[in-house]
């Protein structure tokens, strides 16, 4: 292939989705073109550090985030078990702004103009952009537990987000009296990482046998079943038997009220008073998607191929907060179509190639010491969706040092994905 | 001081005799070393493959062997003294990554001193007489995969490779940095195309990546190989 000039290659490899490289386009009048980068979580850091990175100064990138640190929510759930300390889940974006010249501004943006191509910021500021890239997470869906709002997440946190929340519910299960109740109100599809709740369950099993062997957990799902199931419920037999007890839709599961003020959880009728309540709401697109308007019902839908709006072509919409396809909500997946979305940006700005798109994914969950698990898949774009294409899963049965390996791999995933994130 | 080279000058006080042969056994060593020659080539027409060839290594500074690209880790290492010896040796093969912080080698480590002190006797020959290296036993050298001559004959395009890349750097490292999941940046792209078509074609076991590598056509995997053999990191 020496020969052959890349984008003639792929156009013969690739067929009509390649080669869409677009002649360099200056935005009417102003220099550089410019993009505004909305949430600097595994979505949003990674296109800024990838368009930025890319285009070598060609475009300017402005990343708009709230927070200094940035807690990663994937190995929150390790920090619950004692394999994590918070400090090692922070990561700040000094180095997105020294070694990419990216703009980081601290600080919410409040509010989008589609029309004129700005973006609001609380502090006052107004950023115009001639592409829009978002990639805020999720919120809550008001009302979705009977009894639970975002004033009562001191009570009853959801620890969805991660940081003071985790600390927050680590504290509370750490308090609770000797066979204490841990519940745990699981979410309905589609939420952030499905396998989550289960690893949350399977950490906390594991702190609480060393600090409080005869507690309990009580899981109210929603769901009839939930990812990785046969490997977290033979993980559950073996490590934290007769501990942990699920109520699915058919005994109630699905019909759930809470009381912060007076720590009960109602199941199916059944009222339960409990020590600790980890209340995972169903979930939304993160509310700037909302103000942007590119919402229809709770998340933002989106082409496969640039993860662009199907609403507005301007704006591209990443990670959890987006309606993609087949793709499960989690860091993985942003970070996989962040970069599917920088190429774009980048094809539609200056005169750079495009590539058919490609995503993949990789959940890795920890049952207990060095028992990990995986589930992992790889995905095309078609006009329709991003779709899956071949996948695979742990199974059952497997030997401790597959285990352990797979728990290893983890971690250096841990790593990998972090520079890759934040450089 | 580096950790190592602090025990290093603990042990040679201890024992005035870092250079002593612990007694290990050559044969056996040969066994042990089979761990190490899916990156290591040593003996006659041995060269650098994922990790440099390993004749003459005895009494030389760490990261000597010409032409190979070492971590700064261990380029480091080297410039502050450490010299490879039978003690330094099974120190390293015991965790390199505990010994020398920021190597590239992704090895989990040689728990048995037995089977330290065998590989290190085993190695040993093969640092005496360059005229003489003897011939190393057929388990030693080699890919453990054949790949068609016309699949490693083509030639990568490094740039679309580095479109390609995205997806390897979610889990590995472009810096070389290895914990868990090891490092494929600097590698010889012989090696890297022989690894990856050794998932794809099922010979060896990895469900993420004989998945990925099921994806890439022969010159996408060309073209990665041309990337990550000159990365710039
Ligand atoms: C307990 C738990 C465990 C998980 N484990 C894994 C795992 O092992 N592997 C995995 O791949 N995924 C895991 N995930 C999922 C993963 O964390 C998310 O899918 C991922 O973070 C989604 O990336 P994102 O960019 O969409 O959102 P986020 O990473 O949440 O980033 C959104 C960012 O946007 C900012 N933001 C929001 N609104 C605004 C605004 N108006 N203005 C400016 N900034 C704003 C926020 O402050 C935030 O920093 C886990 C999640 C949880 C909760």
């Amino acid at each position: 292939m020496g020969q052959l000039d890349r984008r003639h290659f792929l156009s013969l490899a690739a067929g009509a989705t390649a080669a869409l490289s677009a002649p360099m386009v200056r935005a009417g009048g102003h220099g550089k073109p410019r993009v505004v980068v909305i949430g600097g979580g595994a979505g949003g850091a990674t296109a800024a550090r990838y368009i930025a990175k890319d285009s070598d100064g060609a475009i300017d990138v402005t990343l708009v985030e709230p927070s200094r640190l940035y807690y990663t929510c994937f190995f929150s759930n390790l920090y619950l078990g004692g394999f994590r300390d918070m400090n090692s889940l922070g990561h700040s974006y000094g180095n997105l702004a020294a070694s990419y010249g990216i703009n980081v501004v601290h600080d919410w943006a409040v509010g989008v103009d589609r029309d004129a191509k700005t973006v609001t910021l609380a502090g006052g500021h107004v950023l115009p952009y001639d592409r829009l890239v978002l990639s805020p997470g999720i919120d809550f869906v008001d009302g979705a537990v009977d009894g639970w709002s975002v004033a009562a997440q001191n009570k009853m946190p959801h620890a969805y987000k991660a940081g003071s929340q985790t600390e927050l519910l680590k504290a509370q299960i750490e308090a609770m009296p000797q066979g204490g109740v841990y519940a745990m109100v699981a979410p309905p599809n589609p939420y952030r990482c499905p396998p989550g709740p289960y690893e949350r369950v399977s950490m906390v099993a594991h702190l609480l046998k060393q600090i409080n062997p005869t507690a309990k957990i009580l899981i109210a799902d929603p769901k009839e079943k939930f990812s990785k199931q046969g490997l977290f419920e033979e993980g559950w037999q073996n490590h934290y038997s007769g501990m942990i007890d699920r109520i699915g839709p058919d005994f109630g599961g699905d019909e759930v009220s809470v009381d912060p003020g007076e720590m009960t959880l109602t199941i199916g009728g059944e009222v339960t008073k409990v020590d600790a309540c980890n209340v995972i709401p169903a979930m939304k697109a993160g509310r700037i998607a909302d103000i942007a308007g590119v919402t229809d019902g709770n998340w933002a839908p989106v082409n496969a191929q640039d993860l662009s709006s199907k609403i507005d072509g301007n704006i591209h919409v990443l990670g959890d907060a987006c309606a993609q396809g087949d793709m499960p909500k989690s860091g993985f997946s942003a970070n996989s179509q962040a970069k599917a979305c920088a190429m774009g940006v980048r094809g539609a700005l200056t005169d750079s190639s495009v590539f058919p798109a490609r995503f993949s994914n990789t959940c890795w969950s920890l049952i207990s010491t060095n028992d990990g698990v995986k589930v992992g898949a790889t995905y095309e774009a078609t006009d329709e969706k991003i779709a899956k294409v071949d996948g695979f899963v742990s199974s059952t049965g497997e030997d401790a040092g597959t285990r352990q390996a797979t728990y290893e791999e983890s971690v250096g995933w841990y790593d990998g994905i972090s520079a890759d994130m934040f450089g | 001081m580096s950790k190592l080279l602090m025990s290093i000058a603990f042990t040679l006080a201890g024992t005035g005799f870092a250079l002593a042969d612990a007694g290990g056994d050559a044969e056996k060593g040969a066994q042990v070393f089979r761990k190490c020659a899916s990156c290591h080539m040593v003996g006659e027409d041995a060269r650098n493959r994922v990790g440099p060839h390993l004749n003459g290594i005895f009494g030389q500074p760490a990261a000597m062997v010409e032409s190979f690209r070492y971590s700064n880790a261990m380029t480091e290492a080297g410039e502050d003294g450490l010299v490879w010896d039978y003690d330094t040796l099974s120190r390293f093969a015991e965790n390199p990554r505990d010994t020398v912080k920021g190597t590239r080698m992704s090895f989990r480590g040689i728990a048995d001193p037995d089977d330290r002190n065998d590989l290190v006797a085993y190695l040993r020959q093969f640092s005496d007489n360059p005229a003489d290296i003897p011939e190393a036993a057929p388990t030693t050298t080699g890919l453990d995969h054949s790949v068609a001559p016309e699949i490693l004959s083509i030639v990568g395009d490094a740039a679309y490779g580095e479109y390609l890349s995205g997806e390897c750097t979610s889990c590995h490292q472009a810096s070389g940095q290895a914990n868990g999941i090891p490092s494929i940046s600097l590698w010889p792209e012989q090696d890297f195309v022989t690894a990856l078509h050794a998932y794809k074609d099922g010979a060896r076991e990895h469900p993420v990546m004989q998945m990925m590598a099921s994806r890439l056509s022969n010159e996408e995997i060309a073209a990665l190989a041309a990337y990550f053999a000159t990365i710039d990191q």
